[in-house]
């Protein structure tokens, strides 16, 4: 296309040597339509050959320290346990980490092109996608697929943020986010426990001990816990754990305070 | 279970939003804004389903700016409740529709203050005071009641509180707190925000 200037006193005309294309641009039904990029997919519900289930816990939350980020790692598949040490939680870049639950496929790929998309950002830009707009991006990509089960955590950190994605389009930014079925579980924990000024090691057994309680009661939710923990400097990832191992211990402390209890009675009562 | 009020006085508008985002039956957030700032003199408050609220305000919102940016002056609420509305309409037969109600509260110059009712069926209806949600059932009649066209602020928030007392007595759910916003033709004014405790 050709293009062609004329300046006159007010200002600067630039029209295109095409003149349908200009006349079929201001055509469209009001002009302030033209202004929206549709996607070419647009399902209103996706009919799934067989039922899905957002079988998981995870959370994240924000302290002085930085940001926690835990998952269990079970994967599964109506009531078989189709993988007993999945990652939940995968790093973005050095400063973001993503937790995810609802359909494992479909949060796998979300995650790669999340990961493209940034990249492919920060090539072009020459500076990070910050951690709203990461969250912005993703939940833009996911609108279209409105209907498919997928949400993600986003746990990064400039600034500690947890950011909440769903595919249905919705986009919360809080202190204390958990999502699956084990979440309501791991509310009550977290709810009841977190404070801004909890040390690194109090904030990590916190989020381990709401995920292992979540794994208690929740059939779909279990196996090991994944902690990921987020401060300026980057992400570190804690060894698993097997909540196996929690489980046993907790036994003991119990049968231990209630050994230490009869035995304060007896000495009371004599 | 989202709640939305707007009562229109003879030079403003009053309007509150619920602060609660939920997600099936967890509260995610207990500080959510349901406002949308369209312009210094026009508020979009938006609820319904989980994603589509957020696009579609900001949809509506990002178009409403670049209407200004084109044309160098902004848009009248009632011109701006008409171009959401015919949004609302063309896509309520597309594959995707968008399923929001919305309540535009605004102060133009020549016509005073607005306050616009649309529904997730592209209805459209200005009127002196609305609501939407399931707390519209119990606290409409209440505002049927006590409205006058020429109420003054402070008799317009005890209005306000009135129905929030209501609503925290016989709406099965919790809302804990609410948004409280102004607009005059000074602009939009953050009210204090309204907090009742469990009973």
């Amino acid at each position: 296309t050709q293009l062609l200037t004329i300046v006159n006193g007010v200002g600067t005309l630039i029209s295109f040597r095409n003149i349908n294309y200009w006349l079929g641009f201001r055509a469209n039904r009001g002009f302030l339509r033209t202004s929206r990029f549709r996607p070419p997919n647009h399902a209103l519900t996706v009919q799934r050959p067989f039922p899905l289930s957002h079988g998981t816990t995870t959370l994240g939350f924000i302290f002085q320290g930085g940001v926690i980020a835990a998952a269990d790692t079970r994967a599964s598949a109506g009531g078989l346990v189709a993988c007993p040490a999945v990652h939940k939680i995968t790093p973005i870049h050095s400063h973001l980490v993503v937790t995810s639950s609802g359909s494992g496929a479909d949060c796998m790929l979300w995650e790669r092109i999340l990961i493209r998309e940034i990249r492919l950002y920060e090539l072009r830009h020459k500076r990070r996608l910050s951690i709203r707009a990461s969250a912005k991006l993703l939940s833009f990509m996911l609108h279209p697929f409105k209907g498919t089960d997928v949400s993600d955590p986003l746990s990064p950190n400039s600034g500690p943020q947890v950011i909440y994605v769903c595919s249905d389009g919705a986009r919360l930014q809080g202190d204390i986010i958990s999502v699956g079925s084990g979440s309501p579980y791991a509310y009550g924990v977290l709810d009841g426990g977190l404070s801004w000024g909890l040390s690194k090691e109090e904030a990590i057994s916190l989020a381990r001990e709401a995920v292992f309680r979540a794994t208690h009661r929740d059939a779909y939710s279990g196996n090991n816990v994944d902690l990921f923990h987020i401060d300026a400097q980057g992400w570190i990832q804690r060894p698993r754990e097997d909540l196996k191992e929690e489980y046993y211990r907790e036994l003991e402390r119990r049968s231990k305070r209630r050994r230490e209890k009869k035995k304060r009675d007896t000495i009371e009562s004599s | 279970m989202e709640y939305l009020i707007g009562i229109q006085g003879p030079d403003y508008v009053l309007v509150a939003a619920d602060n609660v985002a939920a997600s099936s039956i967890i509260q995610m957030k207990h500080d959510y804004d349901k406002m949308f700032k369209l312009s210094e003199k026009i508020l979009l408050l938006c609820v319904g389903e989980a994603g589509d609220t957020v696009q579609f305000a900001e949809y509506i919102q990002k178009n409403v700016q670049l209407y200004k940016m084109r044309n160098g002056y902004e848009l009248s609420p009632s011109a701006a409740a008409n171009f959401t509305r015919k949004n609302l309409a063309d896509y309520l037969r597309s594959r995707t529709p968008y399923h929001v109600n919305l309540l535009l509260a605004g102060h133009d110059e020549s016509d005073g203050p607005g306050l616009f009712y649309m529904d997730y069926m592209a209805s459209l209806a200005k009127a002196p005071f609305a609501a939407h949600g399931y707390g519209a059932f119990l606290t409409l009649s209440i505002l049927d009641r006590y409205y006058r066209p020429d109420l003054s602020r402070d008799e317009a928030v005890e209005l306000l509180r009135k129905c929030v007392e209501e609503l925290n007595k016989r709406f099965i759910l919790n809302l804990p707190s609410f948004n409280v916003r102004l607009i005059d033709k000074d602009g939009i004014h953050d009210m204090e925000k309204i907090t009742l405790t469990a009973k």
